[in-house]
């Protein structure tokens, strides 16, 4: 029976981040059966943390070193190649998130195990791991096998999976950290928050969301004109940002802000998974894009198929119209 | 410096729609227009400036069919030194691993002070292809870099975290950079530099077969159909009128 799964926790400034809930909840499901769900956390001063873990998971490996106590892909890929050398779990499940795929490769390579990224699921069939993935941007999936060997990592999605709480008691283990020389050769210097901008659209009612579909910066000001007419403020996908049109602090996504308008209208913007779990809890969302098979579509609850250069001014024109 | 830049050609997908073919386990190419990936765009700029303020050579690499010579070409006219196109037999079923240890061959004996590759391509999107090789070449990696200064044997860096938190981080060279997009503007090939372009060197590893794959496509599919908006049909007016009465209903107007 292949079900003795690992699950490494992630924090970030002494919290834990949700991904962490997310892994277990989906390492449970796959262990519930005859298996074992153990979390790793990797840390200094554990024990807040740990008291959150335990209802999670069958047992927690608690290792507490100073040198942990900020992430760094260099400790955690030297740690967890220890343990998991030395524990043998059958599936370890990491997120894809910026800790992740820092260390989560390399991680893999000095294991020399199969690593499948970024998955939106994962299955035990016979004895063999299979993902789920997302490619070209969320228009293709596709179902990936893992060739067979003693152990296997997976990084699973951030905000796929709803945390559950299985009211479990885990045990703690505290191992000793295995870390017995400081590593020079990369160092953690600080967290920097990132610049607040003049305006705040995270207390926006309504967002107009422009994306790559804007094609130019010189229709910037037909997109702020209709912003304007609506009452709303402009937001934006990472794209329109990468090109310096609106300034970072507009960005919704994961690397951007999390936002919730009572209204969100995204125009050309395709609905990468990174921009949409920064805008997915709205109250409403409308989405104008010309491809009607793109992912925000399925995102929204009404949907304008067409060129946003022809329908924006339509629209801009009736919104003035009811507005007056 | 001695740098290397991995770069990969793929198809713009974000604005087309996206066809798979009959074997199940790989895409309709042809009417899809290709592209450097977005990502290795940023990082062949940063090699570019980075060669300005230190000199030296930037040599492009990319696993790929011989189309890519393209990707390779566009590099060498905005001022890389010269190529290399590795193409394996199996190009069709490598995987990010097989394709690192093409690349580490290469690299190996390079003696680069630095490889930077895009931290995330637009088709697969795994993200840890940089990270693979820079394990294969037993040098540091960070990834989802957006703001890199060299000093010396160091290089200090920002890498984008959830939320817009940045990490600040010092990394010995050579090390293996992935870099986040937006860190800097991608400058265009002038006329001069695609003429340059012609005469350099792109070197091509065929006739080799891929290795060490640990992944396999089982198939590809279209995403099930789920939660689905309700799409408003008819011309711009109509469908600008209909949404107004929508949101007026709704209070939003």
């Amino acid at each position: 029976m292949m079900k003795n799964i690992f699950a490494v926790v992630e924090h970030r400034q002494g919290e834990l981040r949700d991904i962490t809930f997310e892994l277990l909840t989906k390492g449970y499901e796959l262990s519930k059966e005859g298996g074992n769900l153990t979390a790793v956390l990797l840390g200094y001063q554990n024990s807040e943390m740990l008291e959150k873990i335990k209802p999670f998971a069958n047992s927690v490996l608690n290792i507490d070193d100073e040198r942990l106590k900020n992430f760094n892909a260099a400790y955690y890929e030297s740690v967890l190649s220890e343990i998991l050398k030395d524990k043998k779990p059958d599936l370890t499940l990491i997120g894809q998130t910026a800790f992740g795929i820092d260390f989560g490769p390399g991680l893999a390579i000095r294991l020399d195990i199969p690593y499948s990224a970024d998955c939106i699921d994962v299955d035990i069939d016979n004895e063999k791991i299979y993902t789920e993935r997302q490619i070209y941007g969320g228009k293709v999936n596709t179902r990936v096998s893992l060739l067979e060997n003693w152990g296997y990592l997976v990084s699973l999605r951030p905000g796929t999976f709803a945390p559950v709480e299985p009211e479990l008691n885990a045990e703690i283990v505290d191992i000793a950290s295995p870390i017995k020389e400081d590593i020079n050769y990369r160092k953690f210097i600080q967290y920097v928050e990132a610049a607040k901008g003049a305006v705040d659209i995270t207390q926006a009612d309504i967002l107009i969301g422009i994306g790559r579909g804007i094609k130019e910066d010189k229709n910037l000001p037909l997109m702020e004109d209709f912003a304007k007419s609506i009452g709303g403020v402009l937001a934006c996908s990472r794209p329109v940002v990468d090109a310096g049109w609106l300034p970072k602090a507009r960005q919704v996504g994961s690397s951007g802000k999390t936002v919730k308008p009572k209204l969100y209208i995204a125009v050309g913007i395709s609905g990468a998974f990174q921009h949409v779990m920064g805008m997915k809890s709205a109250d409403t969302v409308v989405a104008i894009n010309k491809d009607p098979n793109a992912p925000i579509f399925t995102v929204a609850d009404y949907g304008i198929v067409g060129d946003l250069f022809t329908v924006i001014p339509k629209l801009n024109a009736k919104v003035a119209e009811i507005k007056g | 410096m001695n740098i290397a830049v991995c770069i990969k050609r793929v198809p713009e997908t974000a604005e087309a729609a996206v066809n798979i073919d009959s074997s199940e386990k790989n895409i309709i190419s042809d009417q899809l227009v290709y592209d450097i990936n977005e990502a290795d765009n940023y990082a062949l700029e940063e090699a570019l400036l980075l060669r300005e303020k230190t000199d030296g050579d930037i040599t492009l690499f990319t696993v790929g069919p011989k189309e890519a010579d393209e990707v390779i070409k566009m590099g060498l006219a905005k001022g890389a030194t010269r190529g290399v196109r590795i193409t394996p037999d199996n190009i069709d079923s490598i995987d990010s691993f097989a394709t690192a240890r093409l690349l580490n061959e290469q690299i190996k004996e390079g003696n680069f002070d630095i490889i930077l590759t895009g931290c995330i391509s637009s088709d697969e999107g795994n993200s840890q292809m940089g990270a693979i090789l820079a394990r294969m070449l037993g040098i540091p990696f960070a990834t989802l870099v957006i703001n890199m200064e060299v000093n010396g044997d160091d290089v200090k860096l920002q890498r984008e975290l959830e939320g817009g938190l940045l990490e600040e981080l010092e990394t010995k060279l050579p090390a293996v950079i992935g870099i986040q997009t937006g860190i800097n503007e991608p400058r265009y090939a002038s006329i001069l530099g695609i003429k340059r372009a012609g005469q350099k060197e792109i070197r091509l590893v065929e006739s080799v077969i891929a290795e060490g794959m640990k992944t396999e496509i089982v198939k590809m599919y279209y995403p099930p159909a789920g939660k689905m908006a309700e799409i408003l049909e008819g011309g711009a007016d109509e469908v600008s009128g209909k949404l107004c009465e929508i949101l007026k209903g709704k209070g939003l107007l």
